[in-house]
């Protein structure tokens, strides 16, 4: 079946950074463009994700060649869903950037390179080769290397230097992944692979190419013993580029450890045992590492490496009740992580610092701003009915059913630990009063009102995500369920994609 | 590295290397060739005459930044791709007029796509290498 | 032509993890490119090497009828090199620029605390 509407996101943010790159020096007009180009991917991905979820999967086969032996690109539930979270977050970020991004970045050359970094993580989630996918990743992470060094300032070529090197290392990982591959089966293609995988004689060989995959992946989507680059490097950036970073850059490496490990290589005994105890080590790292920093961004980073332990944990309970928990939980993660750096955005342009010693008073002085930053704040600890209760709810009920008492443990202290690092961060920031000694630089109340709405409406557009998927969860139950089973029973898909 | 031997001989190969990459762009299709390898060639042609001019000569005659066809050659390859759009074949598909062209052959839109693939190529290894001697002196 | 490869696969492999072990950024970034030549030619041996068979066929034929080289892996590389270039030459200027502002090249100096930290 030929829809080309599958891939219309992905051209939209192509021709929209192609535009921009025409204009190089008209800033106003780019920051136009791109909340235009962001709204219409926007409106796309909404109506890719209603048409997938009435009628059921879409393929297109790149130059019409047939699939396995052309390039496929594949419209399950899941990749909608992933898309249309990248566009909303996309939109919330590109509305951000008119204010949070300085001008002297914007003529570098922002808008366009966020845009392609956009457009890689939209053809990344809607790929069904292995080797496209390996080239979309790279299209983000020369894009991300960009964002995360403009400006040039000494920390954030500090940061790059380690988000580069493990970053190009999980590429070679995942490259010799799928020569491996290859030479096993002769395809690249998703759907054909998980027919062929099985027949191979020899096991151990794929074991051993997952295990590449897993490796690969586990740096991107920063896991326990691969994380360390993460917290490195993602506080150096400006709080939109850490936004899409926190929300997004990490999930698609979650999102290809899903598909690979759930469609390729489905989890034996010793794959899951695997995937749980790296849940419960990055839940704890990562909530011990939150717990002693003082400056809301990195204390924000571990903060994400703790919750991404959920999610691998859900994977190696790999039942279906896990993994509804799972997407549930990187559906919830994505709209709140990314809110969560634009937040720290906004607190830097209310105070002129991120260290929470110096931090006080915002709530006396802006109450509420203060209160839509409560919401969110709520959602990520999951206070029932807000959006990050669901998920671990789903979770813990599986782990608690599947006798893994560890994760389960690591589930409670984590969000535990969660609570506690949230609420040291009201209390400093919001509740305790502004220290006299220190001079407040507050650039926030220079800006003109259309600049200040600028700030806070994509807070808010992400607030409002997080309330309609913490209120509206039963809806979002169904779609995660549905999910859930297109994962444990591949065949639709492979017949989707191979007509067969 | 002034030589007076490389000088006058890149002066004759720069004409003779661009026609060669134009000629690799051409053929591209069937036979081994294509934008990619056309487009490294003219720019090692560039590169050489600024191996023995000096990359700010180079620059200046250039008149263009490298930097500024990276958009040009961009669109066109986006364009060629998106073009079966409008036919109702999928993204990417290979257009083609049936009657061959003298000189050039068989045009179609995979011929654009790698003129849009040559420029870039030529745009990128350009700003790249003028970018790294440049900031060495 | 195979156990050649094999051990030159192994060897970039082994010297490219070395290098990368090391504190030295000049030599973490070539540690990096000597892996990425390794997994290049892992994919071109594991696509089964093919002599003198080109995967061309006569103007009046339809199909194969004989074993031809596959020309896939040489495409993969082919993309992973492209990769591999642009990657390798921002790193390059990334770790110029490092330099520049630190004086240095080695890895453990790279924890200048920013100023929101202080």
């Amino acid at each position: 079946m030929i829809d080309n509407q599958i891939i219309a996101t992905v051209l939209v943010h192509l021709f929209t950074a192609l535009i921009q790159l025409v204009l190089p020096r008209k800033t106003v007009e780019q920051m136009i463009l791109s909340i235009a180009g962001c709204l219409i991917g926007f409106l796309l991905s909404v109506n890719l994700f209603i048409k997938i979820l009435d009628g059921g999967i879409l393929t297109m086969n790149a130059a019409n060649w047939e699939a396995p032996f052309g390039i496929v690109f594949v419209a399950d539930l899941f990749s909608v869903t992933m898309v249309l979270l990248t566009s909303v977050a996309a939109l919330a970020v590109s509305i951000f950037s008119a204010v949070g991004v300085g001008r002297a970045r914007m003529l570098y050359g922002y808008f366009p390179i966020f845009h392609f970094l956009i457009m890689g993580l939209n053809g990344a989630f809607l790929t069904g080769d292995i080797f496209n996918l390996y080239v979309w990743f790279e299209v983000v992470i020369i894009s991300s290397f960009v964002l995360l060094t403009l400006g040039g300032r000494k920390a954030q070529l500090e940061g790059a230097v380690k988000y580069m090197a493990m970053n190009i290392l999980a590429s070679t990982f995942f490259l010799t992944g799928i020569g491996i591959l290859y030479g096993i089966t002769g395809t690249l293609n998703m759907a054909d692979l998980a027919l062929k995988i099985p027949l191979i004689e020899d096991q151990n060989i794929v074991n051993l190419t997952a295990i590449f995959f897993l490796i690969g992946f586990g740096i991107k989507s920063a896991v326990f013993p691969l994380y360390f680059w993460l917290p490195s490097s993602y506080h150096t950036p400006p709080s939109a580029v850490a936004a899409v970073f926190g929300g997004l850059l990490t999930k698609l490496g979650l999102y290809a450890l899903f598909r690979f490990f759930t469609l390729l290589f489905v989890p034996n005994e010793f794959l899951k045992i695997v995937f749980l105890t790296i849940g419960v080590t990055t839940i704890l790292t990562g909530a011990f590492g939150a717990l002693i920093k003082t400056n809301i961004r990195r204390m924000l980073s571990y903060l994400i490496v703790c919750h991404i332990g959920f999610v691998i944990g859900g994977l190696g309970l790999y039942n279906k009740m896990a993994l509804v928990g799972a997407v549930f939980y990187m559906i919830h993660d994505i709209m709140v992580k990314t809110n969560l750096f634009l937040i720290a955005g906004l607190i830097r342009q209310l105070r002129g610092t991120m260290n929470m010693g110096k931090l006080g008073g915002i709530y006396a002085e802006y109450p509420k701003i203060s209160l839509l930053i409560a919401v969110v704040l709520f959602s990520l600890v999951g206070i029932p009915p807000l959006s990050g209760f669901w998920p671990k709810l789903f979770l813990l009920e599986s782990a608690l059913f599947n006798h893994s008492y560890f994760y389960a443990a690591s589930i409670i202290l984590g969000s535990f630990i969660t609570l506690f690092v949230i609420a040291k961060l009201w209390s400093e920031v919001f509740w305790k009063d502004a220290s006299l000694d220190e001079m407040v630089v507050d650039n926030f109340k220079a800006l003109k009102p259309g600049r200040k709405t600028l700030m806070v409406l994509p807070i808010a557009i992400l607030a409002c995500a997080s309330l309609f998927i913490g209120l509206n969860a039963e809806f979002i139950i169904q779609v995660t369920d549905r999910i859930a089973n297109e994962m444990i029973d591949t065949t639709p898909y492979t017949r989707a994609v191979l007509g067969k | 590295m002034k030589s007076v031997i490389l000088q006058s001989a890149s002066r004759y190969l720069l004409p003779i290397l661009l026609l060669f990459s134009v000629f690799l762009l051409l053929r591209g299709h069937y036979y081994p060739g294509g934008g990619f390898v056309g487009g490294l060639v003219a720019a090692i042609a560039f590169v050489l005459h600024s191996l023995a001019f000096g990359t700010a000569e180079t620059m200046k005659m250039l008149q263009f930044t490298p930097l500024s066809i990276i958009p040009v050659g961009l669109i066109i390859a986006a364009i060629s791709m998106l073009l079966p759009v409008f036919f109702g074949l999928p993204v990417m598909t290979g257009l083609w007029i049936e009657q061959p062209i003298p000189v050039v052959g068989l045009v179609g839109s995979a011929l654009f796509f790698d003129i849009g693939v040559y420029l870039v190529v030529i745009g990128v290894v350009l700003t790249i290498l003028f970018t790294i001697s440049l900031e060495t002196h | 032509m195979e156990l050649l490869l094999v051990v030159l696969i192994g060897a970039l492999y082994a010297s490219g993890v070395y290098l990368i072990l090391r504190r030295s950024m000049v030599r973490l970034l070539l540690g990096i490119i000597l892996l990425g030549n390794g997994t290049n030619i892992l994919i071109f041996l594991l696509g089964t090497i093919t002599k003198g068979k080109p995967p061309v066929m006569a103007a009046d034929m339809s199909v194969f009828t004989d074993i031809y080289a596959d020309p896939i892996p040489q495409a993969l590389i082919l993309t992973a090199i492209v990769i591999s270039f642009g990657l390798t030459s921002f790193a390059i200027v990334l770790l110029k620029r490092v330099y520049a502002l630190l004086g240095t090249d080695d890895l453990d100096t790279l924890n200048t605390p920013q100023e929101e930290d202080v």
